[in-house]
């Protein structure tokens, strides 16, 4: 059986980041799609904290830069999300065409 | 080989979440399968020595981020997304894409050495990582705390009762 190689984490983390992006390509409410955003996000910790392991403990304070960002990001989001449905009633992305002309 | 099988179940239980979050159609269902990607992402990162990581994401993503995102959907009482059309280009693309993936996945495991992860060894301890921060990261450390602040600030503007009384103010 062969060992867990930084590889196998590498795998896992793509698998994360395509799954994210389809989720923000293919779904219709802007909550699914920010949950999909913070896959992706998540995605790339995995990453960052697997190279940690080879190249020296950098990555994993990078990580914690990054989810310190994914909630920043998450509360601006939402925050938006609340303002644009108090207008209009929605949360569909395929209705919010304000400005499209 | 409990490294193995740790590694191997909360790795499936991983990607099976994400699967489970894009196919769901009730944004909670999502909610609460995202909350399961999290949790067993904690696991492989204790899994490669990072338990500070590992805890900072289940206080924060799995506590904090996950319980807006809750707390917004109940709020917004969004229901079940409509099924549109069946999006043509995406089968066209997406099958050769996936077996494409499949393949080079496959070769990857087959050609690249890479070294072996050991398990036991957690060099990233809170102290370590918050020496970390404070000297050489000092400067992103602080910057990143006015991010934050400026977040907060956007995200009570943005939500509060008082921003709709100004929208309607300027639409009139």
């Amino acid at each position: 059986m062969a060992p867990i190689a930084t590889i196998h984490y590498l795998i896992v983390a793509a698998g994360l980041f395509v799954l994210g992006v389809t989720g923000v390509l293919t779904r219709r409410n802007v909550v699914i799609v920010l949950m999909s955003i913070e896959l992706i996000l998540n995605a790339v910790n995995l990453n960052l904290v697997a190279f940690s392991r080879i190249w020296g403990l950098h990555g994993q304070v990078f990580a914690i830069f990054v989810i310190t960002d994914a909630a920043a990001e998450a509360a601006v989001g939402l925050g938006i999300l609340i303002a644009f449905f108090r207008n209009k009633e929605t949360v569909n992305v395929d209705e919010i065409d304000l400005l499209k002309w | 080989m409990l490294h193995y099988t740790l590694f191997l179940t909360f790795g499936a239980i991983c990607v099976a979440g994400a699967v489970n979050l894009l196919i769901q159609r009730h944004p909670i269902n999502s909610a609460l399968s995202l909350v399961a990607v999290m949790a067993s992402l904690a696991v492989e990162y204790l899994l490669l020595g990072a338990e500070f990581v590992a805890a900072v994401q289940v206080i924060i993503y799995a506590g904090a981020i996950m319980v807006l995102f809750v707390f917004v959907i109940m709020l917004l009482n969004a229901g079940e997304e409509a099924r549109t059309g069946e999006s043509r280009i995406a089968l066209l693309l997406g099958i050769p894409g996936i077996l494409t993936g499949a393949v080079l996945v496959a070769w990857v495991l087959e050609h690249a050495g890479s070294p072996a992860v050991a398990a036991g060894a957690l060099p990233g301890s809170p102290r370590v990582i918050g020496w970390l921060l404070f000297h050489d990261f000092l400067l992103p450390f602080e910057v990143t705390s006015v991010l934050v602040l400026i977040a907060i600030m956007g995200a009570v503007v943005l939500a509060s009762p008082a921003a709709k009384s100004i929208s309607e103010g300027t639409q009139n």
